[in-house]
């Protein structure tokens, strides 16, 4: 039981700010900034969230441990992801990928790469 | 939560010695059933990511099927249902037993709408035979592999769909509990429960409406 | 003896819809033996298979099915829930001095979940079976024939089972120790069952997913971990092993978390290191989700990720290392007896230091393209789940029996079976090294001549190991036949949970325990129920 009552004015005024960021980040959506817009898409997102976590699941007021858990559990799961990107990047060609596809079956390299990691560019596919 | 009727409250189980305790570790395991959830759907992002990243063509182009402006609607009828929700707790926890009600109705209700907005885009993509994997059956793509993002299209939208299914069900069950008066300032933790609950359903969101309608 | 937890309330009902954790416990504990029986059983079979190379009692295909359900059956259905869900759920409420677990329902729903999880593996189990290995690497698990889908939904359901473990147990340990009970004063078994369910919170969900994946891929051909579609099959097993890496630290933290209370008690001596050994817990289940990858060091991941995992590898064996040195210095000086838990502990000692050493081995990039799937990892992961895990398992087992039920056992027989699984595990696992350096792979069906000699000493030795097993279930069944005599505290030990009766009563302690000493003070005679104030 937290001693903390927010009142119903803040709740509406975060309401009125994750909507405002709502029509921004598809405004943005809408211009191109190269690789930045994963960057700003993601980040608007997480400020999104940062508000209904800290104002609306009410972790700006309560007792830490909750906070705890969460950022821990976030965190566990960046861990995972930055680490499967890192791998996947380091065994995918970088080379320019050709506009058309070829059709033959990848060939997967079985075992440490002698020198350069030389992978196969999961890429192609077939249709069904 | 129990109803056991003991000397120090009413809804005090009998292994806590007080409702401050019991609220406590009420808090405490909803937030690890929330971490549970994050790492689940987690999972899904990991492999959204990283499937993006090796097919970014592909998954620009089938991007562009989704409506935006359905996507939006949904993001703003989720957040507002975030409001309703933590007004149905601000309301029990300031002794207005009817507005609960009123506000936890009004959470079922854009929970309704999202699902049915959800109805509306998923039997577009039926209709374009825009479906996962081998079901996909969509005709005159220019880049081809556009399969792939829409397996991840339905598996996440559609795990996300089953939560706010299952989200609906226990904020029906809260309901019945208000409108028999259970709650109040000295007992509200059902209603805050099942409120984290559901802002994690919208969190998620927060992110798959960006990641799966927004990114070039 | 009036009434205790074990008979009342009275009937069949009322164990089924029981929130009791220590009836939950002794369920659990039923449920886990028998499943360890299961397991065993499919061992046997497989070390019989083996005593010569080609056909001997089965075809290859069913041998590539036995081998996967003795893993499956052994980790998800056995060794996983094994302490934290029997002697945890037993133990830990009385360890704390807390009534019950924070939420005695979802112990009941966890329990349940359990037993579905079960069903739905016999189920995988009498309609065809799975051959992929527990591991289900695709492409095979995802276009094999043969119940893998029911499979791994079993595997699915038995995640929630101990998700909710571990959500109850974080819950309990941080909201019910009984007053004057800090987290320093707290049990080290309580330590290591909370690093546990953080591994159980954090880890079982991505199976989870995993295991939900498969299932995509094989219905919807969904394409994330197929290469002809452009997916990518090295990150099915970088999904898989997030998890199946901790679960092996979930596997072994409960473990260590009984030594270190069967160790002070039979050496009469305080635990050396308390902190050190409860950082330790908590810095293995964190490292613990950083060395997933070197299960993948030969599967085509790239150099960089490979480096990066041996280094980590190389760390979490740090605080493993600290705890073991510290068990040997609470036995230095020591007034050391050997009943039957410490018989185990003791064996544990051994036995966890060969195999967590042997990790090392392949844990180093080098050695590992030599021994990867070979019979090295084989004993390696037999040596700190069995050699570790069960020996733990069983000590605590002992340690805690005379309070689950009243009784004693025979301490001659226990003392015989201690024997024979000790010298039946070493017989039946050393030889496996050699076999595997030398260059025996795993899983296989059929071998070269010159491995049959060894391959018959490690089958005479899980004949050991079964002998020994079959002498303690008939001297435990024996003991719950015997009049309900044991003392409150057979062992002189420390720790609230020897305070009460044995068995306790249902709601635990008569009086509400309150805590003014450190745990494993066995300087001062043990606390008296005088001393125990209300």
């Amino acid at each position: 039981m937290e001693a903390h009552v927010t009142p119903a004015a803040t709740y509406a005024k975060v309401l009125g700010v994750l909507l405002a960021l709502t029509v921004i980040t598809v405004l943005a959506a809408g211009f191109n900034f190269g690789s930045w817009n994963v960057v700003i898409a993601l980040g608007i997102a997480t400020i999104k969230a940062s508000l209904v976590a800290l104002f609306f699941m009410h972790l700006r007021h309560d007792k830490p441990i909750g906070a705890v858990i969460f950022v821990t559990g976030a965190a566990t799961l960046g861990v995972f992801l930055m680490i499967c990107m890192l791998d996947s990047d380091a065994r995918t060609e970088s080379a320019v990928r050709p506009a058309t596809r070829d059709a033959g079956a990848p060939a997967l390299s079985v075992g440490p790469s002698p020198s350069a990691p030389e992978r196969r560019s999961p890429e192609s596919r077939r249709l069904p | 939560m129990s109803t056991a009727a003991t000397p120090h409250g009413e809804f005090l189980q009998h292994h806590f010695t007080t409702a401050e305790q019991q609220a406590d570790a009420g808090k405490i395991g909803m937030w690890l059933f929330l971490v549970t959830e994050v790492l689940l759907f987690g999972g899904l992002f990991v492999g959204f990511a990283i499937m993006q990243s090796l097919h970014r063509e592909a998954f620009v182009a089938a991007h562009h099927q989704l409506d935006r402006v359905l996507g939006f609607i949904n993001t703003v009828v989720l957040l507002t249902s975030s409001y309703t929700m933590v007004m149905a707790v601000h309301s029990a926890r300031t002794d207005r037993r009817k507005r609960v009600v009123v506000y936890l109705l009004l959470t079922l209700i854009c929970a309704g709408v999202f699902l049915g907005i959800k109805y509306v885009e998923y039997s577009h993509k039926f209709h374009e035979g825009l479906l996962p994997g081998r079901y996909y059956s969509h005709k005159g793509d220019s880049v081809p592999g556009q399969f792939m993002f829409f397996s991840f299209y339905f598996m996440m939208t559609g795990l996300h769909g089953v939560h706010i299914l299952g989200g609906m069900a226990v904020i029906l069950w809260v309901l019945r509990r208000a409108v028999r008066g259970d709650f109040s300032h000295a007992y509200y933790t059902p209603v805050d429960l099942v409120g984290l609950y559901w802002h994690l359903v919208d969190l998620i969101w927060i992110y798959l409406f960006p990641l799966l309608y927004l990114i070039k | 003896m009036t009434g205790n937890y074990l008979s009342s309330p009275r009937g069949l009902k009322s164990w089924l819809i029981t929130v009791d954790h220590k009836r939950i416990g002794v369920m659990y504990l039923f449920s886990v033996l028998f499943a360890f029986l299961l397991g065993g059983i499919f061992a046997m079979l497989i070390r019989i298979e083996l005593l010569k190379p080609g056909h001997n009692i089965m075809s290859a295909d069913t041998y590539n099915r036995v081998f996967t359900l003795h893993g499956a059956i052994m980790i998800f259905l056995f060794i996983i829930p094994s302490i934290p869900a029997s002697l945890g759920n037993f133990v830990l409420p009385l360890m704390l001095g807390a009534k019950d677990v924070a939420f005695p329902r979802l112990n009941l729903a966890s329990y349940y979940i359990y037993v579905a999880g079960a069903l739905f593996a016999i189920a995988a189990m009498v309609t065809g079976a799975v051959d992929t290995g527990w591991t289900f690497y695709t492409p095979y698990s995802t276009t094999t024939n043969g119940s893998v889908g029911l499979m791994t939904f079993a595997v699915f359901v038995l995640g929630f089972s101990s998700i909710f473990t571990g959500i109850n147990f974080i819950a309990t340990i941080h909201k019910l120790r009984a007053p004057g009970m800090g987290w320093f004063r707290m049990p080290l078994f309580a330590w290591g069952i909370y690093a546990t369910a953080i591994i159980q919170v954090l880890a079982t969900p991505v199976i989870g997913i995993t295991l939900l994946l498969i299932i995509m891929e094989r219905v919807f051909s969904v394409g994330i971990f197929n290469p002809q579609l452009g997916g990518d099959p090295i990150l099915f097993q970088h999904f898989f092993w997030f998890y199946s890496h901790p679960a092996v630290y979930i596997m072994i933290l409960p473990g260590m978390a009984i030594i270190s209370e069967v160790i002070p008690c039979f050496s009469r001596k305080t635990i050396f290191g308390y902190k050190a050994i409860a950082y330790s817990s908590i810095a293995i289940a964190g490292v613990s989700f950083l060395v997933w990858g070197h299960h993948m060091f030969v599967s085509g991941q790239s150099q960089l990720a490979n480096a990066i995992f041996s280094f980590l590898t190389f760390l979490v064996a740090i605080p493993s290392g600290v705890k073991v040195f510290n068990w040997i210095a609470t036995m230095y000086r020591g007034s050391i007896s050997l009943e039957a838990p410490m018989l185990y502990a003791i064996s544990f000692l051994l036995l966890f230091a060969i195999g967590g050493l042997t990790g090392l081995f392949l844990g180093a990039l080098a050695t590992d393209v030599h021994l990867h799937d070979t019979y090295f990892v084989v004993a390696h992961f037999h040596f700190v789940m069995m050699g570790g895990t069960v020996m733990a398992f069983l000590s605590g087992l002992h340690y805690w029996w005379p309070k689950m039920f009243g009784r004693m056992y025979s301490e001659k027989w226990a003392r015989v079976s201690a024997a024979l699984i000790f010298v039946g595990f070493n017989v039946t696992f050393l030889s496996q090294f050699v076999l595997g350096s030398r260059g025996m792979p795993r899983r296989y069906y059929s071998y070269l001549d010159q491995f049959q000699p060894l391959h018959v000493f490690s089958t005479v030795g899980s004949w050991l190991l079964g002998l020994g097993f079959l002498i303690m279930a008939v001297y435990l069944w024996a003991s719950l036949r015997r009049p309900m005599d044991a003392p409150a505290n057979p062992w002189g030990a420390t720790g609230l949970e020897w305070q009460t009766t044995s068995p306790p009563p249902e709601h635990n302690f008569e009086n509400a325990p309150s805590v003014t000493r450190g745990p494993y003070d066995y300087s001062s005679p043990e606390p008296t129920s005088a001393e125990v104030e209300a």
